[in-house]
């Protein structure tokens, strides 16, 4: 048998008391491409990151072609062959493409950026990329960063290639053309790692399968003798049922109403443009988008903390006049009597904060209550006692700090805590990012208990296949306008992929 | 494809420990004090001296008689003030560094006061009005840094700093200008009159009384009303205090008004209890040391207690060294410095622990 690319033998992280990575052990062979399978917190990035050099393991050897070596800094790892593109993009945003890709290198002589734009070229060429090596970093979209991610790694003469989680920030179109490159690396004899929880993913392009969960290696499968299913129980353990309850729409009453939305940000970018639509009771509205199409400002402006022009219309539960809340803050919102709820994208820079304990955060919204100076601590310390049992929190109390918490029980706690108020309006953010999938499954149950008691949802979500299981309607925001509002029971995942870039249509074409 | 790697494992890592307990933090803590007082030793054993004489004679000069307990008592009182004011201001994280100059206004006032309407006013009253107006205008002049935080984000530290050398170059302008005592050669503030003295408990100044009570204050306001909940949650994140509906600019001024205040009634106390007169030193840094208080404390009101009581002895103690040893004063402000580094560098050892490395590479666990 032909050596592997990389050997991993018994890699042990412990970070604290956590185990991040316990004795895992893996192959990662030539020209082919293996999918690294696992919930969050299962060690996927933790264990690529002993091997781009961002880690020291615990314990453990890595082979790389057969010797053993040590890794103990990103060069070492360049040095190796290896190049893992992480989710956060390391790019400097003010310099060119061509000048990223020498960025760090001890290259003698002065910078060449011809000879530089040469070497791109042919990388480009072999592998079918399209990328400008003048174009500045903060020019570019999403997708053409991890393009210069890829080729920065390919020009520093990577022979294995770790991607973390690629298509999280990508659209259907732009994931399947990425997928055509990896397979390219592929049929070149380079070794591709895929980082990912996308089960549809893993199916579409890997070779082989690895799986973790809670840090251990727990299954090593040839994909095309394996399923979906088979896979899911794997990653987590038991068996799991994978669908969304969706009930239909009775009666949908009108509770916002958003009229000519638009806003612009603190560096004259208009984030927001002419922003219009409904949203009814007892319906959940998706809002798709790429990340930082204007999802951020058009909930933070309905919720009062962004400063917008036009109007948001409210239309309270006994049928009464609608208020304008436009230009109200949240306080002025809630003194106003309106039972407006919101799950924050930063869930512990906005929606908690990470070093009160769960009781402490319970009355973020409710401290204000009374006339009292003294804050009422009981009340919430009650809510605390009440979400933990409600939504299986896993705490050792609810004096802990809320940081101390993993990322699905911080979820819970928050969400938790909006919903408790009983919301007419009830917005959430990437309510999922980052959630294993029977927390994110509960998220959904939880936010369609609130559909069917009446409240108007609004989903801002990434994953396409939720959007469409979940929503009554989807709203699909592009460079901060509407392009299009679709029914979720009609629609597919490509047409709505393909409305979160057709604003951006034409420049694309002339870019290519 | 071969690659020539002879690297070796590093020979020492810094790797996270497990949560530890409060217990062994406490114990990591005290032990920083006690190689801070190591390290001070070695030093004055450099300078000649033996250690362990002149760390008795501190402990002797600042505590084992009535007069030097109670000298010690009168610079702990003004330190735990000026400590407890700054306490809700550094828990917004509003660095207010300028505890210094709100002691000062208040002092000023307080001196504006005793000069010229002490005869007018029953003493009870006097010490009332002068009390109160001494807060409000030391909490004015917090105000001022905060105001500018709140509407335009101004940098509160150099701000703050700023407004304390010019309180204190109003004082050189009153000391040499309209309030300078005719009858001195020396340009300088006349002395109080007798009626504008503060009375005293123990042979203290009232002024210990009031301190202990707002600790236990500041203790309440702190963890039990919703302004000492609205001021922890600024300072953790200004988006979560929006979220929630906070009126964050609020929230500030009115914080640094109450930290001012604090501040500006040490200042009252420093005038009227301990001085007698105004001069430039009369805030004689206790707004800064203040600061190491808090620090240390971790803004706890009854550890502060302990804190300031402690770097009291080592201020009085040093006075009595000067003379004893003939070791300048500032060495105390030496063993102050290295046990604050001490402390600090013991939260690294809280958090963190060093691994070194096996003996063989990637030998069996």
């Amino acid at each position: 048998m032909e050596t592997a690319a990389i050997q991993l033998k018994n890699l042990t992280k412990t970070f604290g008391s956590v185990v991040a990575n316990d004795r895992v052990s893996l192959e990662i062979r030539h020209g082919e491409i293996l999918a690294l399978l696992g919930e969050n917190g299962s060690g996927k990035t933790t264990l690529m990151n002993m091997l781009s050099g961002i880690y020291y393991p615990d314990g453990g050897e890595i082979f790389v072609n057969g010797k053993e070596v040590i890794i103990d800094n990103p060069r070492d790892a360049f040095d190796l062959g290896i190049g893992m593109i992480h989710q956060h993009f390391k790019l400097v945003d003010v310099l060119t493409a061509a000048e990223n890709m020498v960025l760090g290198l001890k290259e003698k002589g002065r910078l060449n950026t011809k000879a530089i734009g040469e070497k791109m070229r042919k990388i480009c060429e072999q592998y079918g990329f399209h990328i400008d090596p003048n174009k500045k970093i903060y020019e570019m979209s999403v997708s053409e960063k991890q393009t210069v991610e890829i080729v920065k790694m390919l020009y520093r003469g990577a022979e294995t290639l770790i991607l973390d989680e690629p298509t999280a920030v990508l659209t259907p179109q732009e994931t399947e053309k990425l997928f055509a490159i990896l397979r390219n690396m592929k049929k070149d004899g380079k070794a591709v790692v895929i980082i990912t929880h996308k089960l549809n993913e893993v199916m579409e392009l890997s070779d082989r399968v690895a799986v973790l969960r809670k840090g251990v290696h727990v299954g090593d499968l040839i994909t095309s003798e394996t399923n979906p299913q088979e896979l899911t129980n794997l990653m987590v353990g038991h068996s799991v049922t994978l669908n969304i309850d969706r009930t239909l729409c009775e009666n949908p009453v009108k509770k916002l109403e958003i009229k000519n939305l638009s806003c612009v940000s603190d560096d004259g970018v208009k984030v927001l443009d002419d922003i219009t639509f409904d949203a009814f009771g007892g319906e959940v509205l998706g809002i798709a988008g790429i990340s930082g199409c204007g999802q951020k400002e058009l909930l933070e402006g309905i919720a009062g903390l962004q400063k917008v022009s036009g109007s948001i219309k409210f239309y309270p539960e006994n049928g009464s006049e609608p208020e304008e809340i436009n230009g109200k803050s949240p306080m002025d919102i809630i003194n106003m009597g309106i039972s407006l709820s919101f799950v924050p994208e930063d869930r512990l820079g906005m929606g908690l904060i990470g070093n009160m304990d769960l009781a402490d955060n319970m009355m973020l919204r409710s401290y204000n209550k009374g006339r009292s100076p003294f804050a009422d601590r009981k009340a919430p310390a009650e809510l605390a006692e009440k979400v933990v049992d409600e939504l299986e929190v896993v705490t050792p109390g609810i004096n802990v700090p809320v940081r101390n918490l993993s990322g699905g029980n911080v979820q819970k706690i928050l969400v938790g805590r909006e919903i408790a108020s009983e919301p007419s309006v009830l917005m959430s953010a990437y309510a999922v990012r980052g959630l294993d999938i029977n927390t994110s499954y509960t998220i959904y149950n939880l936010m369609n208990e609130q559909k069917e008691r009446g409240a108007a949802v609004i989903y801002v979500g990434e994953d396409l296949d939720v959007l469409v299981e979940l929503c009554d309607r989807i709203l699909v925001l592009c460079d901060g306008k509407i392009s299009g509002i679709v029914d979720g029971r009609k629609t597919t995942k490509e047409e709505v992929g393909l409305l979160m870039t057709s604003l951006g249509g034409e420049k694309e074409a002339v870019s290519e | 494809m071969t690659y020539e790697n002879v690297k070796k494992e590093p020979l020492i890592r810094v790797a996270k420990r497990p949560e530890v307990s409060p217990k062994k933090a406490m114990l990591i803590r005290f032990s920083s004090i006690l190689v801070a007082l190591l390290l001070g030793g070695l030093i004055i054993l450099a300078l000649g001296f033996n250690p362990l004489a002149v760390y008795r004679d501190i402990v002797k000069g600042s505590l084992l008689s009535g007069t030097a307990l109670k000298a010690t008592a009168k610079i702990a009182v003004p330190l735990l003030g000026a400590a407890l004011a700054i306490a809700p201001a550094f828990k917004m994280k509003f660095w207010n560094c300028g505890a210094e100059g709100q002691i000062t206004v208040g002092a000023i006032v307080s001196t504006y006061f005793a000069l010229n309407l002490v005869g007018d006013l029953p003493r009870p009253v006097f010490f009332v009005v002068t009390f109160i107006v001494s807060a409000i205008f030391g909490g004015l002049w917090g105000l001022i840094p905060a105001f500018f935080k709140a509407r335009w984000g101004t940098n509160e530290t150099l701000f703050t700093l700023m407004l304390n050398y010019i309180a204190i170059g109003f004082v050189k302008y009153l000391r040499i200008g309209p309030w300078m005592d005719k009858g001195q050669m020396f340009p300088k503030v006349p002395m109080f009159d007798k009626a504008a003295r503060l009375p005293e408990v123990f042979g203290v100044h009232i002024g210990w009384i009031i301190v202990l009570a707002l600790v236990i204050f500041i203790y309440i306001y702190m963890t039990r009303t919703k302004h000492g909940y609205e001021i922890a949650v600024v300072g953790e994140s200004i988006s979560t205090a929006r979220y929630s509906g906070m009126n964050v600019p609020k929230v500030i001024m009115r914080t640094m008004f109450l930290s001012g205040a604090i501040a500006g009634i040490v200042g009252w106390m420093l005038v009227c209890g301990t001085n007698y007169t105004l001069s430039d030193s009369t805030a004689n840094g206790y707004g800064f040391t203040a600061i190491v208080v808090a620090w240390l404390s971790k803004l706890n009101p009854f550890v502060m207690v302990l804190i300031s009581a402690f770097l009291a002895v080592l201020q009085k103690g040093s006075n009595t060294i000067q003379t004893n040893f003939g070791i300048p004063a500032s060495a105390s402000e030496v063993l102050t410095g290295l046990i604050l580094l001490c402390m600090l560098g013991s939260e690294f050892f809280i958090n963190y622990r060093f691994v070194f490395r096996k003996k063989t590479v990637g030998g069996d666990d």
